[in-house]
């Protein structure tokens, strides 16, 4: 266990991770809607600060697991509830514990009905996705990361738009059924690991082969579901279409970014070699979803579609970088991660508080609406510059580091991604100059009311790090750099120790 | 002492015949009905510990005998709380009603201490034969007919699988020349090159099969949970189940590691079960049946422990099998308080539940995810042990099937939470107020459910304590 950095002081991660749960306790004897809205968001707001404190303390020398905690959980099975974080995951948590406050304030007047179990979910949500970031149980892990179809599929069930039903049992069986062979996975990792759950022990293990394959395609189907990539992506369109602001603001920001977590704390480093076999065919999927997402994003009428569809195309973005296995590739993954995370969410928000005015996600009921709205607009102009990776903004910085690292690795490859960037302006621009402009045939859109100060509390902090980390992205680099360092500098060992093994074998 | 439990059970079914002699208030058969389990429950508590064997060697007290008994008891405790007025059985038989639920537990728990080919004959024929009668008791307002059809249907299953057992059991005592299953354990063990000593064994569980609905030995399951009252059909569907495990963890460790063939017949039956019982389960309209089917796949995963002969295997659908129950207890509490009038239920008839009643339709959800072995609950736990078991034994292909059958199952227990959850009541919605016991029990249940499912550490402790007794 010498990969955990053991925290000796208060358990910081698991009061991250049990907090909100514990807001949800408190929150069921409560009575008025009020109540339940501010409780929750004091809640989510503590763990938001309390996350900062995480930054605070965080080494950036060491790729070790930092904060660690490990108990003793279900003892026959030699199950432990271990968690820890390192410059891979301490991103994404900080990502989480910051936009669920938000989350709360874009629920604010949204929901009107069932608010109590509304926020409880919430909340419940919160305590499974920290959770997930900082597993280092395997099983942990998969109770996690399953725990949260619950409520998310009742945020989309109960609070959904007109087709509920239908996106949220796709969005549970899809998710669940990829998932399922994740569960033989482990098992077959814990039985070869010498019935270890722990997983930085299941990493850079000379498994054979064929069995590596297995598991690499467990995985991939798992992850690629979730993440979702071309073409298991069919659910995300139905469920971010349906779910209310919130809910598609957690999918978008938080849980399509678990597959891709999967992918680079799983994947590579338990099968590598599966990974460096079957990677051409993952990076041209991802090129597939890349070209796919944004022809199809071109051809949306409804906005939130609109966005859905530039997920794909982004997430698309994420798994090439991943998988050309170098320094920038992976730091421009990461970092894209987080990018998507602000910008989409931000954008799921701002179609969110158009939805609230004109009841209508439709692109053309939506048009003109700039001159009306002029606070609106320069915030949804923002973030959709941010979207297509606008110089200046968060997105140019991630997507240029994947697009240098695919460049590095083939050039054929990089030449092939190209097209989705700039089909991502077309349809970004599309939308804007229509809700900004829109034509001679607009509707009458001068009843609508600007933006309140709860609305621009909510959107500001993401403009603030759509700026921030476009500008000046060096401190959010060196918050991973030494893990990925760390992962590639393994990975080539471990390539070259193969390749090695090979020549003997071949050279008897 | 040895026998504390057993025996107020009896005094109790004597003095519900003698209550049923006269023409007692519903309200004062219930209340008594309640006691008297109640103070089994608290004898087999106390008889916890005890050690020791009866009647020539044939009934053996221990651990494991004891914890089984407690858990009969507690299950049949539950039901009969949730079960209210038992609207659904014929007023006028309502305590002699009592008085065969009584037998049968009480056989039942004969069963669990059972050591002996004969003992264990007479105790699973004592009870099967009292559940016979209380499948057509049913009252005819709620049910039509079709409450005798069923019953038949239980009869003629039931005694053909009766049938198969004897057949088998004698070929036992052929081979072997004893009716002890300690005596056997030992004789039967260089046997098993033999295709007779096989068949014999496989042929004994068929008995148990029937009981825990396991395929092929399933046929009875969808008619017979439709057809009986709802209370009834939640006793059969938990409380025979628990002890059917009980005699199976005995007869499979009689088992030795050459009889290969026998896992491999268990398997194929384990995975059969879960495809036949999820794959009609996607097709039911009534809820009843529907949880028939969905217990015919989780017999399979009960199955799945058995089949690795290894104590842990054995604690684990020992531990599962609790789980089971509670689930299923949990699901069948909110059936009988929807159903008022003792009605069977469409899963239409959840619609807009959780306008109805909130708190039913948040216990219905949780039972409901517990069975489709979403964590954290039981369902999940347990079926990950069984899973991690089974693949360390070397049955990968199963495991990777039965894993995809969670796949399958999810959907049709979403099916009914998603009407209970996100459709609204189509006509004024009436209120469920379940009584004040009721939803005591219902929190326990949860509790379980829940506990079970997160810290199975000690519960697996037990389990494997109690295990650890017969082996």
């Amino acid at each position: 266990m010498d990969q955990l950095l053991i925290n000796q002081g208060f358990p910081l991660l698991s009061t991250l991770i049990f907090l909100p749960l514990a807001g949800a306790f408190v929150l069921l004897p409560m009575r008025g809607d009020e109540a339940c809205r501010y409780a929750s968001l004091a809640f989510t707001s503590i763990v938001a600060l309390l996350s900062l404190v995480l930054v605070a303390g965080f080494d950036t020398s060491t790729a070790a697991f930092q904060f660690a905690e490990t108990h003793v959980w279900v003892a026959p099975l030699n199950i432990n509830y271990t968690i820890g974080i390192d410059g891979i995951s301490i991103l994404l948590v900080v990502m989480t514990a910051l936009i669920m406050p938000f989350c709360v304030l874009a629920s604010w007047s949204y929901i009107k009905v069932r608010v109590k179990p509304f926020m409880i979910c919430l909340l419940v949500m919160e305590t499974a996705m920290i959770g997930v970031f900082v597993a280092l149980d395997f099983v942990l892990f998969y109770i996690l990361w399953e725990a949260m179809l619950i409520p998310m599929y009742l945020i989309i069930g109960i609070w959904g738009g007109p087709r509920k039903i239908y996106a949220s049992i796709k969005f549970f069986l899809y998710t669940l059924a990829g998932s399922i062979l994740l569960l033989v996975a482990i098992i077959w990792l814990y039985w070869k690991n010498s019935y270890s759950f722990f997983i930085p022990e299941m990493m850079w293990q000379p498994y054979g082969l064929l069995p590596q394959v297995l598991v690499f395609i467990a995985f991939f189907i798992a992850f690629a579901v979730k993440v979702p990539m071309f073409p298991f992506h069919t659910w995300l369109p139905a469920a971010h279409v349906e779910a209310p602001t919130a809910g598609s603001v957690i999918l978008a920001s938080i849980l399509l970014k678990m597959g891709t977590y999967g992918f680079v704390r799983f994947a590579l480093p338990i099968v590598p070699d599966a990974t460096l076999l079957l990677l051409p065919y993952v990076l041209w999927l991802s090129i597939a979803g890349i070209i796919y997402g944004g022809l199809t994003a071109l051809a949306q009428q409804d906005m939130k579609k609109l966005i859905a569809y530039s997920s794909v195309g982004h997430m698309g973005f994420v798994t090439l970088g991943i998988f050309v296995l170098n320094k920038q590739g992976i730091e421009g993954a990461i970092l894209q991660m987080i990018n998507h995370g602000v910008t989409t969410g931000a954008l799921f928000l701002c179609v969110g508080m158009i939805y609230e005015r004109t009841h209508s996600r439709e692109l053309s009921d939506a048009t003109g609406v700039g001159k009306y709205m002029p606070i609106f607009v320069t915030f949804l102009a923002f973030f959709s510059l941010s979207s297509f990776g606008f110089p200046g903004t968060n997105s140019f910085v991630g997507e240029f580091l994947v697009l240098a690292g695919t460049f590095e690795f083939d050039v054929t490859l990089g030449l092939a991604a190209i097209p989705g960037a700039v089909i991502a302006a077309a349809y970004m621009l599309r939308m804007l100059q229509k809700v900004i402009w829109g034509g001679v045939d607009n509707p009458d859109q001068s009843w609508i009311t600007d933006l309140n100060s709860r609305e621009i509390i909510t959107l500001a902090p993401f403009l603030l790090f759509v700026l921030w980390i476009g500008l000046s992205p060096g401190p959010f680099m060196e918050m991973m750099d030494m893990s990925v360092t760390e992962l590639l500098s393994q990975f080539n060992a471990y390539k070259a120790q193969s390749v090695a093994a090979a020549e003997i074998l071949v050279g008897r | 002492m040895l026998f504390l439990p057993e025996l107020i059970l009896l005094l109790g079914t004597l003095s519900l015949f003698l209550v049923g002699l006269g023409s007692p208030a519903l309200e004062t058969v219930r209340k008594l009905t309640i006691a008297l389990m109640a103070l089994v429950v608290l004898a087999t508590l106390v008889s916890l510990r005890q050690d020791g064997s009866l009647f020539f060697e044939s009934y053996r007290v221990d651990l494991f005998s004891q914890l089984f008994k407690f858990l009969l008891a507690a299950a049949t405790l539950v039901v009969l709380i949730f079960s209210e007025l038992s609207p659904g059985i014929k007023s006028e038989v309502r305590a002699e009603y009592y008085v065969f639920l009584f037998t049968a537990v009480l056989g039942l728990m004969m069963l669990t201490s059972s050591v002996e080919l004969l003992a264990i004959l007479v105790s699973l024929e004592l009870s099967s034969f009292a559940v016979y009668i209380m499948v057509p008791m049913r009252s005819s307002t709620s049910a039509g007919a079709m409450q005798m059809e069923s019953g038949i249907k239980y009869l003629l299953f039931g005694v053909m699988s009766t049938g198969f057992m004897l057949f088998g059991m004698s070929y036992i005592f052929g081979l072997c020349g004893s009716t002890y299953l300690s005596d056997i354990a030992t004789r039967i063990e260089p046997l098993f090159y033999q295709p007779a000593a096989i068949i014999a064994l496989v042929m004994m569980m068929a008995g148990f099969f029937f009981k825990l609905a396991i395929f092929p030995f399933h046929f009875w399951v969808p008619d017979v949970y439709q057809g009986a009252a709802n209370e009834t059909t939640a006793f059969i569907a938990a409380v025979p189940k628990i002890a059917a495990v009980a005699v199976m963890i005995r007869i499979v460790s009689l088992v030795s590691a050459e009889g290969q063939t026998v896992v491999n017949l268990l398997l194929v039956c384990a995975v059969g079960s879960m495809f036949y019982g999820n794959l009609s389960a996607l097709v039911q309209k009534d809820f009843k049946r529907m949880l028939g089917f969905s217990g015919i796949s989780h017999a399979g995963f009960v199955l799945f422990g058995l089949l690795t002969l290894s104590s842990q295997g054995y604690a684990t659908s020992f531990y599962y099998i609790i789980g089971y129950a509670a689930m299923n207890l949990t699901c069948f509490l909110v059936v009988c308080a929807v159903a008022p009038a003792g009605e069977n239920l469409a899963i239409e008839d959840f619609t807009g539940l959780h306008q109805r009643s909130p708190f039913l339709a948040v216990i219905l959800a949780i039972g409901l995810f517990a069975l489709a072995g979403i964590p954290p609950f039981v369902g999940f736990t347990g079926k990950f042990m069984l899973l991690v078991n089974a693949f360390k034994q070397g049955h990968v292909l199963a495991v990777v099937l039965a894993a995809l059958n969670t796949a399958i199952a999810i959907y049709y227990y979403l099916s009914v939470v998603r009407v209970a959850y996100c459709s609204d009541p189509k006509g004024p919605a009436s209120q469920v107020a379940p009584s004040g016991l009721t939803t005591a029990v219902s929190v326990l249940l949860l509790i379980v459910i829940v506990a079970m499912g997160i810290l199975p550490g000690a519960f697996l402790s037990l389990t494997s304590a109690a295990v650890g007794t017969i082996l």
